[in-house]
């Protein structure tokens, strides 16, 4: 029990479960997953979709952050992406035709791309500091947004495209099964390769890491690279779903959201040791959250006190301090202690496994 | 010096501190009077830091009382006690380098004026203390500027302001050189006339001999005793230190007696007029294969930024560099890894250590680095490598997974050495590799560099002590104000020749 209590994803995945139950408890149905016209239908499922683009930002943003960097123009990025594709597919003679629409995700993605190795450069080669860096491209993203959608919210109708927002495949969310591909692929290349160690050291401490012949450099500029590419497919699922391109509004405040997912996940801001599965976990958690308060009814007035609070009690849930406190007051809760005990100060106990003495 | 009659300021009795199952400290007695300066010793690990832990309320002790002034007390932690006189300065500088001298002085005791800060007599006051210490620098300026001497006498500086009754110094000239260690004890000195308590904790024998008055004796988390320093000799405070004799101190001078100074051949490494501006003056080195090459100088003598020149750490602008006879440049770290060289930093903290990673992922970092991240080395192979050093070195805890910044200096050292080790280097540059670890560490890694010589490595040896740079160099390169004066054979060098050509006198 003791180490269910201590597992990283202990109190990210209990929050999980409790926004699930007081959803079944508003809505006894709420968990039901049922076959319609060929595809899985239901909360659950309208959950893992909504998911989809938050996640990829998240997972980008999580290895930013484990090189002590974050990057704040995914929102912009995901606008950018989004207008690139819709224009194209709009200024094309033919919408429907794979081709434009390969073509449109192509140049999408492609942009991306240069987006984040312009983050990366200014972040590792020029030693800008990254929340500055990324400000620029936060800032000006909208801006290249709005050139190439001229000012104008951008509808276009497109099948093949539509697909990537609202499509299934073997009756699960398109959207979903390319950001939990996508996600699966990279958690499995950090973890299996030495990136994810090599990534952890450089954020730790990177002087030491430059002496031990670690390419800190060549990887912080891949992180920033990678978090744009996903910011970009990001763009394209959400834009897919709505299948209109709104340069001041898509992907608006996404970062913030995906930089709550990393920490309702357990990794630090000051970077260093990162945890993706925690990520995942955030992710489900503030999808989830965004769908109880439809399903609570809570009124959008007070919506964002609602998920304030929700997100201060996983985060402090989450403190090591403050489980050191619970933990301590559990303790003397259960044992009345026989004889006077020495003021105890949980913050200060050292871990089982300290052995420094002397 | 030191009055018997005067109650002690400090009485500490039957104190044990635990982490289950670790039994820190075992019923240790502990007493400090006012106008004495106690040294603290024994080995990494016997309890120092621990007790100096509980005293100051960091740790809570299982047991014991502890006596201030007579009042029994159990300080919530640092703040406290200093509010009670009791003022500490650690081993490592914990200082803001980003603001000023004098706000780092003053912090949490700054003068007050309407509600703000007063800084005109912040600055005073602050200026006031230094030259109380005998610190000649500009409260104005901002700390990082400083080097790490000047900031740990600033951390000293800090201190004493207020009323402060006990002073404890945990390794306090660990990166000061001989003239700045003379000036921390006149200070030193000063407050015990002045009637202030100092508890010194320290690994060069011959400053505590130098400086303190009586010594406590700890050994595997239990008292050995109190002495006076004046009556206990040198060879017997190393034996109650270590608890077994001076055999493993001496085994490392076998080992290098028995080693042959080796032929000459091709360099391993030549270096002509390798040099950067700011930094080192060009020089010429030649390193052989076998040979322990030894930098003997100051702190800032340019011994340190010669190694970082030798390593890539730093790019030299001018000069050209050899290995085996082929021209390179050792233009970053990488490319020295390439030709097999390896460098370990003075700075442990900042650029050696990653404390957040395990003993098992720092060991293989540098093998892993050179790899690329494409191949991580198979498991299996890790697991052998890294229990085969952590046997090899005695790395304490034996296990792969305790965080590094959970083990103690000397260990975190030895684990240093084992990524470098693995990287099988062929010129090895320890930069300080002994400082601020214990009298057994220190003669186990003297040892295993003479070893490494003998097995055919080309070492540069690094240190601020002395005498172990004549111990075990083949060759010493003197260095003196970012220049290289000299460079005399080791085997029959003296204390006095060398001292002599770091202070500008004798032949170069």
């Amino acid at each position: 029990m003791r180490d269910v209590l201590r597992h990283h994803l202990f109190w990210p995945v209990a929050a999980l479960v409790a926004l699930l139950v007081a959803n079944t408890v508003a809505r006894p149905g709420f968990l039901a997953v049922t076959v319609r016209d060929g595809h899985l239908f239901g909360a659950p499922i309208d959950i893992l979709r909504t998911t989809a683009p938050l996640l990829l930002v998240a997972l980008g943003m999580t290895l930013v952050i484990a090189t002590r960097g974050i990057d704040l123009s995914v929102g912009a990025v995901v606008a950018v992406s989004g207008a690139v594709a819709l224009s194209h597919i709009a200024s094309s003679p033919d919408p429907e035709s794979p081709v434009t629409v390969l073509t449109a995700i192509g140049l999408a993605l492609a942009l991306c791309l240069v987006l984040g190795v312009w983050n990366g450069f200014l972040v590792s080669a020029l030693g800008i500091q990254p929340i500055i860096a990324t400000l620029i491209l936060m800032t000006a993203g909208r801006g290249v947004a709005m050139l190439i959608t001229g000012g104008m919210i951008t509808t276009v109708n497109s099948a093949p495209f539509k697909v990537l927002g609202s499509g299934f495949w073997l009756g699960l969310p398109v959207a979903a099964v390319i950001a939990f591909g996508v996600f699966a692929v990279v958690a499995f290349v950090v973890r299996r390769t030495a990136l994810g160690m090599l990534l952890e050291a450089t954020g730790i401490n990177p002087a030491a890491s430059r002496l031990s012949g670690v390419r800190s450099r060549t990887l912080t500029w891949t992180v920033y690279t990678a978090s744009g590419l996903f910011a970009g497919l990001a763009g394209l699922l959400i834009s897919a779903d709505t299948m209109a391109a709104d340069a001041n509004n898509a992907g608006l405040f996404i970062e913030l959201d995906a930089i709550l997912a990393v920490v309702i996940g357990g990794t630090a801001l000051s970077g260093g040791k990162f945890n993706l599965s925690g990520t995942l976990v955030g992710a489900l958690v503030i999808a989830t959250l965004e769908r109880t308060v439809t399903v609570l009814g809570i009124s959008p007035l007070v919506t964002p006190l609602f998920m304030a609070l929700v997100v201060i009690a996983v985060t402090l849930l989450q403190s090591p301090r403050m489980r050191e406190r619970l933990t301590a007051a559990r303790r003397r809760q259960v044992m009345a202690p026989p004889e006077p005990q020495p003021a105890a100060r949980p913050d200060s106990t050292p871990d089982s496994t300290e052995v420094k003495a002397g | 010096m030191t009055q018997q009659t005067t109650p002690p300021v400090v009485e500490m009795t039957g104190i044990s501190v635990e982490f289950p199952p670790v039994k820190a400290l075992d019923g240790v007695d502990f007493s400090l009077r006012p106008g004495e300066i106690h040294a603290l010793m024994g080995e990494n690990g016997a309890g120092k830091s621990t007790l100096i832990k509980a005293l100051t309320g960091i740790h809570s002790p299982t047991a014991g009382t502890i006596r201030v002034d007579g009042v029994e007390r159990r300080f919530s932690g640092p703040a406290d006690a200093r509010a009670h006189g009791v003022s500490t300065v650690y081993q490592e500088v914990n200082l803001c380098e980003n603001l000023t001298v004098a706000e780092n002085i003053m912090l949490g005791a700054e003068p007050r004026v309407l509600g703000g800060l007063n800084w005109r007599a912040i600055r005073r006051q602050a200026a006031t203390h230094l030259e109380r210490m005998g610190l000649d620098i500009d409260p104005a300026s901002s700390l990082g500027s400083h080097s790490l001497a000047v900031q740990q006498l600033v951390a000293i500086c800090r201190a004493t302001v207020g009323d402060c009754k006990v002073l404890i110094l945990d390794e306090p000239t660990s990166s000061l050189d001989t003239d700045e260690v003379e000036r921390l004890f006149t200070v030193m000195r000063g407050l015990r006339a002045d009637g202030v308590a100092i508890l010194f904790v320290s690994h060069f024998l011959d400053q505590v001999y130098e400086v303190s008055d009586r010594m406590t004796v700890l050994r595997n988390g239990t008292l050995v005793g109190e002495y006076v320093t004046a009556d206990l000799p040198a060879a017997e405070l190393v034996q109650h230190m270590i608890g077994r004799s001076m055999d493993v101190l001496e085994a490392a001078e076998e080992v290098l007696e028995q080693a042959e100074r080796p032929a000459e051949t091709t360099p391993l490494l030549q270096v002509v007029g390798l040099g950067r501006k700011g930094s080192v003056q060009p020089f010429d080195l030649d390193l052989y294969e076998g040979e322990v090459v030894g930098l003997a100088g100051l702190l800032g003598s340019g011994r340190t930024e010669l190694a970082r020149l030798l390593t890539g750490a730093d790019r030299a602008d001018v000069g050209q560099a050899r290995v085996s006879g082929r021209p390179t440049r050792l233009r970053n770290p990488r490319a020295a890894m390439r030709h097999r060289i390896a460098y370990t930093s003075e700075d442990r903290k900042g650029e050696g250590v990653v404390d957040g990673l395990t003993v098992r992922e720092n060991i293989v970092l540098a093998l892993q680095a050179e790899r690329g991240w494409m191949r991580p080395l198979p498991r299996k192979q890790v697991d052998e490598l890294v229990a085969r050093y952590i046997k090899q070195l005695g790395i304490r805890p034996a296990n792969p997974e305790a965080l590094l910044r959970n083990l103690s200096g000397g260990n975190q050292q030895k684990v240093l050495l084992a990524r470098w080790l693995a990287t099988a280097p062929r010129l090895l540059v320890l930069d300080e590799p002994t400082r601020g670890i214990d009298v057994g560490a220190k003669a186990e890694i003297q040892k295993l560099v003479a070893e490494l010589a003998a097995d055919g490595m080309s070492v540069v040896f690094i240190s601020a002590e002395l005498e172990e740079v004549l111990r075990i160099s083949h060759r010493i390169a003197v260095m003196r104000d970012r220049r290289k004066v000299a460079e005399i054979d080791g085997g029959g060098a003296t204390m006095d020749q060398v001292v002599d050509l770091i202070a500008g006198g004798g032949a170069a």
